[in-house]
Order: structure tokens, then C-alpha cells, then sequence
């Protein structure tokens, strides 16, 4: 198989595609500029994906978890962590790198030509920290501490920064209604300064949004290690050559840290691989029990 | 540059068998706190604010 074929992305986008279609397929929402009010919005989608977008059929677990902790009767929300969990510990990145469509535009946005495309900067370690602090105090110390006389915390998170929230239901829901435009001010400005700036940098940087910033990827990343779904490099198999370093563009080393937390799981280090040394686990638990 | 921040970045690697295990048992442990939520009335919160339009979540609010 050619080189060509064989780092391809596309069987990954065409899955992120269908998924980001799937749960954005209210499409009379785009229509009328309304969103769906139906049961499916009690149910949490694995990736970030704005309730606010007009055609989503899910909660997003980030808002989601923040209208629990930020509601005056509950604080602690075992539903919305109990769910990051569940997908963290089975999957652990997988979703990130599969399922999240603001990752798809992210990808998508890369594939455009640049002179000097950036990999590593000084700086890219420490800013790696930023979207767990983010995570901890808009997401969790926010919401919980700064509340208003009934005892109820805002979603700062999505207030202050989420882009996704921003181009999937600022841009669509304000275009679409007359009365939204109205109300726009400099929160509505500063969002849209801030989604722009991710979207550029995406072309230069490989997904900067969950390098550096998503809380969701920072979550999914502390299940990474331990997660059901992982990858294991077959030492007798690896030649060291490093072509799987290489290819990553989230620049982990597969062969010394398979389930690195920074691994989106997108599969093109197992794919460069010439002698097929990485191999994901599904199914092959008693073939460990053997090895391990 | 490129090559000493990626050695840098070594993650330590529990046994996959341990791991795989550890990760069963937050699999279960997370269905358990999803049951308990749902139970103490958490998804109607949820459900409530995802069926309004979220003014801050799209940057009117």
C-alpha cells in the first residue's frame, strides 16, 4: 500500500461527519432558528456539541455539567460525571478524536496549505496544563462559588469562552432571528474575536481548541491510562524506527507512551506503522492475559 | 527541539491487564453515579436548561 493511502483521514472524517450529523439532525431548527425541545436533550452527547445549536439532539456534557453544579439545589452532579466516567474509563479519548465535531473542524481546518505549519513551540507543554486549570475553575469553581441571590452559578465556561458555542448556536440562532441581533453586545463580540482566533490558529497548530483548551478533552484525558479501549506497541514486533512519532500530530510517542493522555486515539500512528507493532485491544483481552 | 520535548514526553504505563481492570471498574462505577443522578432528579435539570436557548452558552446572555 502507497504512503498516500495509507496516512488517509478520511475514513476517520467521514465517521466524525456522520456522527456530527447525527446528533445535529433537527434540521427544522436551521429552518425556523428554533432548537429542539424534545426527551432526547435529557441525554448527554459524548463530545462537545452546543445544546444551543439549532439542530442538536443532545446535551452537551460540559453545559450540561455546569447547569447542574451552578443549580441552587444540587451542587454535585453524579448524572453528568457519572457519564464522563463511563465514556472516559471505555473509551478514554476516542471520542475526541472520533466523535467531537468542533475536533472535525478543527482537522478539517488543518488540511488547509500553510508555509510553516507549527508542531511544537516553546510554551506547548505548559499551555497543555491550561484546559485542566480551565476545566477546574470555569467549569467547576465558577459555577459552584459565583452565584446570584437564588443561589445559582452561570455556565461560565460557555458564557466566556466555548467557541463551539459560538459558531454552532451564537452564529446560526443570531443570523436566524431578529430579535437576537438586537441584543447583541460585547460578550457576543468578545466570543466571536475568540472563536476566530481558534479557528486560524487550527491552521497553523494541530487542534489548539483540545491541545490547549478543551475541558472535556481534559477530562477524557485523566481516564487515557486506564480506559477499556487502548493501545499496546508489541516490542518483539517495533523497530524503533519512529515513523509513528512522526505521524502524531498531537506529538506523543506511541512506542513509549501508547495511552499518553494527549492521544486522541485517530489511529494514523497504528496505520505508518511498517511492521504493525501498534494494534488496539478491543477484543483481544485473553491474548493479554497471555502476554502481560 | 522537536525531538528532546517529545522524549519529555513519556507517560508511565500501568500493566494493560491492571489498567484494563482499573477501567472495567470505572466503567461500572460511573453507570452506578449516571443511576444515582438520574435518580436524585439531576436529568431534569439538565433537560431544562438544554430545551431554552442557552443566552450565555451562544454569548447574549
Amino acid at each position: 500500500m502507497d504512503k498516500k493511502k495509507r496516512t488517509n483521514e478520511w475514513g476517520r472524517h467521514r465517521v466524525q461527519i456522520l456522527w456530527a450529523f447525527l446528533s445535529n439532525s433537527y434540521l427544522a431548527g436551521f429552518a425556523k432558528g428554533k432548537i429542539y425541545q424534545g426527551k432526547l436533550k435529557n441525554l448527554c452527547v459524548p463530545g462537545l456539541n452546543c445544546y444551543s445549536c439549532p439542530g442538536a439532539l443532545g446535551s452537551c456534557p460540559v453545559g450540561a455539567m455546569q447547569a447542574v453544579v451552578g443549580s441552587w439545589n444540587f451542587k454535585l452532579t453524579f448524572y453528568v460525571a457519572g457519564f464522563l466516567m463511563f465514556i472516559g474509563a471505555l473509551t478514554g479519548r476516542f471520542v475526541c478524536g472520533w466523535l467531537c465535531p468542533f475536533g472535525l473542524i478543527q482537522d478539517l481546518l488543518h488540511k488547509i496549505p500553510f508555509p510553516k505549519k507549527i508542531g511544537i513551540f516553546p510554551g506547548d507543554r505548559f499551555l497543555r496544563k491550561l484546559k485542566y486549570v480551565i476545566f477546574l475553575v470555569f467549569v467547576i469553581l465558577m459555577p459552584m462559588f459565583i452565584v446570584d441571590l437564588l443561589g445559582q452559578g452561570a455556565p461560565y465556561f460557555c458564557k466566556l469562552i466555548c467557541p463551539a458555542g459560538t459558531l454552532e448556536g451564537g452564529l446560526p440562532l443570531v443570523l436566524l432571528n431578529k430579535g437576537m441581533r438586537g441584543a447583541i453586545g460585547w460578550l457576543y463580540a468578545w466570543k466571536n474575536v475568540l472563536l476566530v482566533v481558534i479557528l486560524v490558529l487550527s491552521v497553523i497548530i494541530y487542534r489548539p481548541f483540545c491541545k490547549y483548551i478543551c475541558p472535556l478533552g481534559a477530562v477524557y484525558s485523566l481516564f487515557q491510562p486506564i480506559s477499556v479501549f487502548r493501545y499496546r506497541v508489541d516490542q518483539e514486533l517495533c523497530t524503533h524506527c519512529g515513523a509513528c512519532a512522526k505521524a502524531c500530530k498531537m506529538q506523543v510517542d506511541p512506542v513509549k507512551s501508547p495511552n499518553h493522555p494527549e492521544c486522541i486515539r485517530c489511529g494514523q500512528c497504528k496505520k505508518v506503522c511498517p511492521t504493525g507493532a501498534l494494534d488496539y485491544n478491543v477484543g483481544k483481552f485473553r491474548k493479554y492475559k497471555k502476554k502481560t | 527541539m522537536k525531538e528532546k520535548n517529545k522524549k519529555d514526553r513519556v507517560f508511565p504505563e500501568l500493566p494493560d491487564r491492571t489498567a484494563m481492570k482499573i477501567g472495567i471498574g470505572i466503567t461500572i462505577l460511573g453507570l452506578i453515579c449516571m443511576a444515582f443522578g438520574i435518580w436524585r432528579g439531576e436529568m431534569a435539570v439538565v433537560f431544562e436548561k438544554a430545551v431554552n436557548i442557552c443566552m450565555e452558552c451562544i454569548g447574549i446572555g
